[in-house]
């Protein structure tokens, strides 16, 4: 790869890591929910970004397509369904801001104190390939992985067959089978609790 | 997470915890040997992301209809 491949490929980082973590804070201390979610949207898809740059083609698409086009297309609908006035502002008290960034300090506080402690392995250099590092192109490998076989280690000398990941992938399949009976169940419509609103009543 | 008090919010701050998690795996399946097994823990962390969203949200539509706010410190009728 050539220098000023990499050099791009730095700035590209740099770029979307940062966007990550402002628009990240920004989500925190934002104070209309409307403006949460619409930095939540700039910090999930530098994300993905962040996951095309590491060579994850497949989990950057997935990223976008379920996160930035199905989850938070979810929550702003829940914003519309469930905001009362325009601007709906819920004030947190100062003892609650002060107790929550108590908490994330202690929280970064106690991240950094357990990366200090672990003995990272060296840099994959040279010959990544073989340990198996992906570079790009990882549709195929990952639905081989989720139908279990892989090639990508099996193929390896001196292993013994992996297993593969066939029964985890039945487990979300069902598990996401029975959210969505559930969540169509809990969402059903239902008269509200004082249905004194007028010209909705029939509806 | 810990200070909104809007139902939503809260659900934002977790969709944030995780997507953070996710960065981790990604730079753990391309910087060590973890390999492709990472992105498949990334793949499922990012689905049951979303159906916690899914279920989540159908609880708060609930919760509103039935207390016209998602104010969550509203949420204390099984106190004791």
């Amino acid at each position: 790869m050539s220098d000023s491949v990499l050099a791009g490929e730095n700035v590209l980082f740099t770029v979307f890591a940062l966007a990550t973590c402002l628009s990240a804070v920004a989500v925190v201390i934002a104070q209309t929910v409307v403006r949460m979610a619409f930095w939540l949207v700039i910090s999930l898809g530098s994300t993905a970004a962040l996951f095309f740059l590491a060579d994850a083609d497949f989990i950057g698409a997935a990223q976008l397509i379920i996160y930035v086009g199905g989850t938070l297309i979810l929550l702003v609908f829940g914003v519309m369904l469930t905001a009362s006035g325009p601007y709906l502002k819920l004030e947190s008290s100062p003892g609650e801001i002060i107790l929550g960034g108590f908490l994330g300090l202690l929280f970064m506080f106690a991240v950094f104190s357990s990366l200090q402690g672990v003995e990272w392995p060296a840099p994959l250099t040279g010959d990544s390939a073989v340990i198996g590092a992906p570079e790009g192109n990882t549709l195929r490998p990952l639905g081989l992985a989720l139908l279990g076989t892989r090639p990508d280690l099996d193929l390896r000398d001196g292993d013994t067959l992996s297993t593969g990941y066939l029964l985890p992938f039945e487990i979300v399949s069902v598990h996401l089978l029975v959210v969505l009976i559930g969540a169509a169940y809990l969402a059903r419509a239902k008269r509200r609790a004082n249905a004194a609103v007028p010209g909705t009543a029939d509806s | 997470m810990a200070t909104k008090r809007n139902g939503i919010g809260v659900l934002m701050g977790v969709e944030l915890v995780l997507n953070g998690a996710n960065v981790n795996f990604i730079a753990f399946s391309k910087y060590t040997a973890l390999g492709l097994d990472a992105q498949i823990f990334a793949l499922f962390v990012i689905v049951l992301a979303a159906a916690e969203a899914a279920v989540a949200l159908a609880i708060a539509l609930n919760f509103y209809n039935n207390h016209l706010t998602i104010d969550v410190d509203r949420a204390n009728r099984l106190k004791g």
